[in-house]
């Protein structure tokens, strides 16, 4: 099909060339008239937003979730082509770029299926219903004689059929149906398929084009000092000797915006990324830190949450007295659960490039999660309408949340305007480890008691700094974070605690920049619910996984739970020195289990094998859901036996991978992953793998050794 | 400024640059090659892994000036001669991407691996393979690809022994 088109297009643009240029008889005039004669003649139809067909028969379907690795090129497409009935290889894929016809466009929380799975495809089936209805009105005859395939619209008892470019045109003029039809899911022939992702073979042969990638004719480099205590000012520079570097044109002092606050930064600027970064070593400035060398402590932050953790917090739900019963309760244990604070660390460092134009528009080239987002941010920052902006959205090195943080991308915006030029700033690595933003670390205070040999009372005591807080400013002092709280309420983790069950908050505040990291709260607080369960089934005498199956009042909870049991082979007889531990969470609509076996050597134990899995409801792509959960396999252990990120007198300790150091290829363990089909509404697929991994580990390790690990990240090497 | 001659992907490029200026830059920037990635700036991250002389060399550590004229620089675009490699090939079939940001450095390592070591075993993998962090966590499928590789060179040789 790709062929035909390409076939198709050259036949027009041959046929234009040839007689347009021999009309005129004056060649060196043709090409420029040609162009002039055709570009009319290829018409681009927009049949909806996210359907453009022009005349000589291209299809473009626009993707409105940028794609970090988690599969968006693929997955959203498919849910238009899968109604429009055109294969992916007929069509061709388009970033959307943060306008407001496209609805939300950031790829976060684990959404772009699960929100977009009726939209989308609506708006495929929408298409097609137009085009079908123009077939019909051609031929004169009645639409249910017509139907659509391969990007054709056919009629049924002639075996007529006319392309969707050439019926584009009359498609445009119909009213966009309200109510269109869906397909049948038994019908689908894309999703719920085993198929290629098509932008994989540009990410093996190096020309998958990055943020980092883009050059813009004119552009200058931007190399950036930050504060080192991250919100000091600059009390003095010393640029004598950065100037003397050969390519360094300029030192500028400039800002680092954040939705918290923003600091005081200088840039340096040159021919090339290299100089300003040998400008930006050789800078002298003095830093007014402040009270920020007391202040910006994480031990003094987790010092607060532990004294938190011995009052009451703010109560998001309780059922039956919660307090009362544990006081009086016989069997009954408590423990407190912590989660460092954590670097995205995307290979691909924070960059971006931003003209600001003397005519008062910007282009910005970006790897950003979220161009309607970005959008808004640049226009507020700039004062200028969206109209005036172009974003164009690359293809992200990895994000995890981090790029959905534009502190970057007002840099660039900052300097552009400064400089008038068109300008790229690359962040080291050391920015991006040592700057932040960073997932909030916390604690979890968790109390339980055993009643008649069941676990019957429980209370999880949330304790930490609150995105909603910090980043959006809307958190009440009064109030339990609800994004966080309905993590962890009994309504998501559905067990039911017979007695009395209790979700509670306590808000403990910090200057350390803070953002919603790969699973957000689910990868801090599975970690506490899940161990403290293990601890609860072992009060009670009873085996983990059985308590968990008793104690859940929900089918698709139990079915993942059982197959677990299952492919795990759970309660078959161990090695010696061997454990096995599970934990199972559920997190942006779908629900994650894992087992995690682990083998006792010298002061620690080795990993033998993790398995998991997911009932994410209905999914585009199996393996992509596969590679998804391996990937949150390796991020979630990586977040419990790597490093997090602490800060001493106002300072990051941590600056680059030596020091906050990610799993690597020989610590990886043998994982399988299984799919649970329960044919539910799409759920998250790029997040819920990871909550249920570090607990998961700490149970196997309680299992294996009789050691209880409550704070997170340990050396598995030695566990103390 | 100086002027270095350089052999990059069989070509010859010429470039007024630093000499101390890593590679990296210089074949990103000044050849126009993209597809060689900067992660860490300290060759802890391998992002940024190429061939000198068929060596895997970080290039990010490795100044310009330290680069003799006629060591054969290659780097991604440069690996595959006109067509996939067996390892590119490899990649697509396990589909090991994500971002795909890492996987030009990923790819780097394992082709020469492949090529001091037509068999790897885990063992082998794991240790030609530690040096280059993939964030998205594909290690799995990368070590996958790297046996079907293996086993698809194995094949063609034998076939053109037969022939």
């Amino acid at each position: 099909m790709e062929n035909i088109k390409a076939t198709r297009r050259d036949f027009l643009k041959t046929t234009g060339l040839t007689s347009f240029g021999l009309a005129l008889g004056i060649s060196s005039f043709a090409k420029d008239a040609v162009v002039k004669k055709i570009t009319p003649a290829i018409i681009k139809l927009e049949i909806n937003p996210f359907i453009i067909i022009d005349t000589a028969g291209n299809i473009t379907i626009v993707n409105p979730r940028p794609d970090m690795g988690q599969g968006s090129t693929q997955a959203v497409p498919s849910l238009l082509a899968e109604e429009l009935e055109v294969s992916l290889e007929q069509v061709k894929i388009a970033q959307s770029d943060g306008k407001d016809k496209y609805g939300n466009q950031t790829s976060g929380g684990s959404s772009s299926v699960r929100s977009l799975w009726e939209p989308i495809r609506k708006a495929g089936a929408a298409a097609r219903e137009m085009l079908t209805e123009s077939a019909a009105k051609r031929w004169n005859v009645p639409v249910i004689e017509c139907y659509a395939k391969e990007g054709t619209i056919v009629h049924k008892p002639t075996g007529r059929s006319l392309s969707y470019g050439e019926l584009a045109d009359d498609a445009s003029k119909l009213e966009i149906p309200k109510n269109p039809k869906l397909k049948d899911p038994k019908d689908f022939k894309i999703i719920g398929k085993y198929n290629k992702r098509l932008d994989v073979p540009e990410r093996v042969t190096g020309k998958a084009v990055y943020g980092i990638d883009v050059d813009v004719p004119g552009m200058v480099y931007a190399s950036i000092l930050h504060s080192p205590s991250l919100h000091g000012k600059v009390v003095s520079i010393d640029d004598a000797d950065a100037k003397k570097i050969k390519g360094v044109l300029k030192v500028v002092k400039t800002e680092r915006t954040m939705p918290h606050r923003t600091s005081e930064a200088v840039a340096v600027i040159g021919t090339n990324w290299w100089a300003a970064l040998k400008g930006k070593k050789a800078l002298k400035v003095n830093w007014d830190n402040g009270d920020y060398e007391k202040t910006l402590s994480t031990e003094k932050y987790f010092a607060e949450a532990h004294v938190a953790a011995k009052k009451e917090g703010v109560n998001f739900e309780e059922k039956g007295d919660f307090t009362a019963k544990y006081n009086s309760a016989e069997k009954k244990i408590e423990a407190n659960y912590e989660t460092p604070f954590l670097a995205h660390a995307p290979i691909e460092p924070e960059n971006a490039v931003v003209h600001v134009k003397d005519d008062g528009t910007v282009e910005i080239w970006a790897p950003v999660q979220g161009p309607d987002w970005a959008l808004r941010d640049v226009c507020a920052y700039l004062k200028i309408a969206p109209e005036k902006v172009k974003i164009n959205v690359t293809l992200l090195g990895g994000a995890f949340g981090r790029k959905a943080y534009h502190d970057f991308l007002l840099e660039a915006c900052h300097l552009s305007k400064e400089l008038k030029k068109p300008v790229k700033v690359i962040w080291t690595r050391e920015d991006d480890i040592t700057q932040g933003p960073y997932r909030p670390g916390m604690v979890s205070h968790m109390q339980g008691f055993v009643e008649n040999g069941a676990i019957a009372g429980y209370h999880h005591h949330a304790i930490g700094e609150s995105i909603l807080g910090q980043v959006f400013k809307g958190l009440k002092s009064d109030e339990a974070d609800p994004w966080l709280s309905e993590e962890i309420s009994t309504n998501n983790n559905k067990y039911n605690f017979a007695t009395a069950s209790k979700v509670s908050w306590t808000n403990v505040k910090t200057d350390i920049p803070i953002v919603w990291w790969r699973s957000v709260y689910a990868s801090n607080f599975g970690w506490g619910q899940e161990c403290f369960i293990d601890e609860l089934a072992h009060l009670a005498g009873k085996d983990p996984m059985k308590a968990r199956i008793e104690l859940v009042k929900d089918e698709r909870f139990k079915k993942v739970l059982e197959t677990l049991g299952e492919k795990s082979a759970w309660g078959e007889k161990l090695a010696e020195g061997q454990g096995k531990g599970i934990a199972v969470f559920k997190s942006f609509d779908s629900i994650s289990a894992t087992c995690i076996t682990v083998t006792k050597k010298d002061q620690g134990v080795t990993i033998d094998k993790v398995i998991s899995v997911i009932d994410c409801g209905y999914y585009v792509n199996p393996d992509n859901v596969k590679a998804q959960t391996e990937g949150n396999i390796v991020m979630g252990l990586t977040a419990a036996i790597k490093d997090g990120i602490t800060f001493t007198n106002g300072v990051c300790d941590q600056s680059n991978y030596h020091q906050y150091n990610v799993m690597r290829l020989n610590e990886t363990p043998k994982m399988e992953i299984y799919i649970v089909d329960s044919g539910a509404n799409p759920g998250g697929v790029g997040e819920p793998g990871l909550p249920p991994i570090a607990p998961a580990l700490g149970n196997a390790i309680f299992a294996a050794t009789g050691k209880r690990m409550r704070k997170l990240p340990f050396d598995i090497n030695n566990l103390g | 400024m100086a002027i270095f001659n350089l052999t990059v992907n069989n070509k010859k490029v010429k470039v007024d640059v630093e000499p101390d200026m890593p590679l990296l830059w210089v074949v990103r920037d000044f050849a126009d090659l993209k597809g060689t990635k900067f992660g860490c700036g300290m060759a802890l991250c391998g992002a940024c892994t190429i061939h000198l002389d068929g060596q895997p060399t970080r290039s990010c550590q490795t100044p310009v000036s330290s680069v003799g004229k006629n060591t054969k620089i290659t780097t991604i675009e440069g690996i595959g001669d006109g067509k996939l490699h067996a390892i590119q090939q490899a990649w697509i079939e396990e589909q090991v991407p994500q971002c795909g940001y890492c996987q030009s450095g990923q790819i780097m390592s394992a082709v020469a691996l492949l090529k001091s070591n037509p068999s790897p075993s885990d063992q082998d993998i794991d240790s030609a393979m530690s040096g280059n962090l993939c964030r998205c966590g594909t290690y799995d499928r990368i070590r996958k690809a790297i046996h079907r590789a293996a086993d698809t060179i194995k094949v063609s040789e034998k076939g053109i022994g037969k022939n």
